[in-house]
């Protein structure tokens, strides 16, 4: 059959397509970062010692940031896709704020309950190892946009995985009770580290558009990163298991939702409410 | 229409204009000593500026692009757009070496002349920072991460007062 020549209409349906299939991907990049940093702020007030409160509260100062940027973005490039005069226009603020949990396309591994010191600096260290990696490849991007948020957060995130892994030594290789916590919150935990580096379909589509990271040339660095640090830790990696998924296509833990709940409370019983 | 001459002057004025906008949290330094004012343009009636942020969360950054709005009014600026650029991204490199002696003399440690940023490898040894207070170099750092994001936390093992060191980034 003879293909029927591309018209107008179809050409900006492919490009709307290319768009929403990037925006969903900024938002998975954002949503992981408002997630987890929401989860360690959690810590603040509450952590171990008063320097340890404040790095983790640092460290969740800097991952809402990443958010923001994240959002901005997002909700630029939906207000240009989307031209219905009556639509409120996407804020980053209506994303963070009053989309559900079935829109949000965080992995699980960031909206696990925070546990004890152990689980969140060991989650910390597997996070910030796959972004280290991520925006590290990132800043070479075809978006321009992408490529300067990942530039700019990558010096944070060097901060971050330095802080989480020398923890995660320091527990490992510590006392009886350290080395015992650590150990169930890497039985715990490990599941939910293959997520982190397994193409959603947004991601993809865009790589054939040269612009998601492709997640499996990171792979072998995050283990061979994780493996010495957890051998350095006297942890035994884990053996090979099935891997949990399905936060990247909006299927959740109820974990989710108790975090929107308290993060949305505000904005969904008073819209509108600022400061 | 501003001809090259007017345009430079104009600049160089709202340059030193932007000399009055203290950062809220360390209100020794002017935006300018931070560096994080990155260019100005002058359109015929508009003036961009273009700031950077230190850090993605950093929360002064809302009050400083206030702030610029505010003094350049009152200056009888009246359209003022501010653009904040997050490449190339921000570094202590850029910190004026006025704002260094400032830091210093308020109490807080300048970033060390030397750049070294943070870097992956566990309990490596830090390079030596000077202790504002006494000029001693034996200190050591107690956190990474202090009051800002921009700050680590050090103590001096000479005069052994706490201090604040402006961490290199």
């Amino acid at each position: 059959m003879k293909e029927a020549p591309i018209s107008a209409d179809s050409t900006s349906q492919l490009i709307n397509q290319s768009t929403n299939q990037l925006i969903s991907y900024t938002l998975h990049l954002a949503d992981n970062a408002l997630i987890l940093g929401q989860r360690n702020a959690e810590w603040t007030g509450h952590g171990p010692v008063l320097e340890q409160d404040i790095a983790i509260s640092n460290i969740a100062l800097d991952l809402i940031g990443q958010a923001r940027n994240f959002y901005q973005y997002a909700a630029k490039l939906t207000n240009e896709t989307t031209n219905q005069p009556n639509n409120q226009p996407a804020t980053e603020d209506t994303l963070a704020y009053l989309r559900d949990s079935r829109d949000f396309k965080n992995c699980l591994l960031v909206e696990l309950d925070k546990g004890d010191w152990a689980r969140t600096v060991l989650r910390q260290f597997f996070f910030s190892n796959y972004q280290c990696w991520l925006y590290e490849s990132m800043k070479k991007n075809k978006d321009q946009t992408l490529a300067a948020i990942a530039e700019k957060s990558l010096k944070e995130v060097i901060y971050h995985l330095r802080w989480s892994a020398e923890w995660v030594v320091r527990l490992g290789d510590g006392t009886t009770e350290s080395h015992r916590r650590i150990t169930d919150a890497l039985n715990d935990l490990w599941p939910y580290t293959g997520e982190l580096m397994a193409n959603a379909s947004y991601e993809k589509y865009l790589l054939n558009e040269h612009i998601a990271v492709d997640l499996d040339s990171i792979k072998q660095p995050w283990l061979d990163k994780t493996t010495a640090v957890l051998q350095e830790a006297t942890l035994r990696l884990p053996p090979n298991q099935w891997m949990q998924d399905g936060g990247k296509e909006g299927n959740h833990t109820e974990h989710l939702d108790y975090i929107l709940m308290e993060m949305q409370y505000l904005q969904r019983t008073y819209p509108g409410v600022e400061w | 229409m501003l001809n090259g001459n007017t345009m430079e002057t104009g600049k160089q004025q709202i340059l030193s204009l932007l000399e009055q906008v203290p950062d809220p949290e360390v209100p020794v330094l002017s935006v300018i000593d931070l560096g994080i004012v990155r260019d100005v343009k002058l359109q015929e009636q508009e003036i961009e500026v273009i700031i950077t942020p230190t850090y993605s969360g950093c929360p002064a950054m809302d009050v400083i692009s206030m702030q610029i709005r505010m003094v350049l009014l009152e200056h009888g600026f009246k359209k003022v757009k501010i653009t904040s650029v997050l490449s190339p991204a921000w570094t202590t490199e850029w910190m004026s070496e006025a704002g260094k002696e400032k830091l210093k003399a308020y109490g807080i440690a300048p970033p060390n002349p030397m750049q070294t940023v943070c870097d992956v490898n566990l309990f490596a040894e830090e390079e030596a920072v000077q202790c504002p207070h006494c000029q001693s170099y034996n200190t050591s750092m107690i956190s990474r991460f202090g009051s800002t994001a921009c700050k680590a936390l050090y103590k001096c093992n000479h005069c052994l007062e706490p201090f604040d060191y402006f961490k290199c980034h």
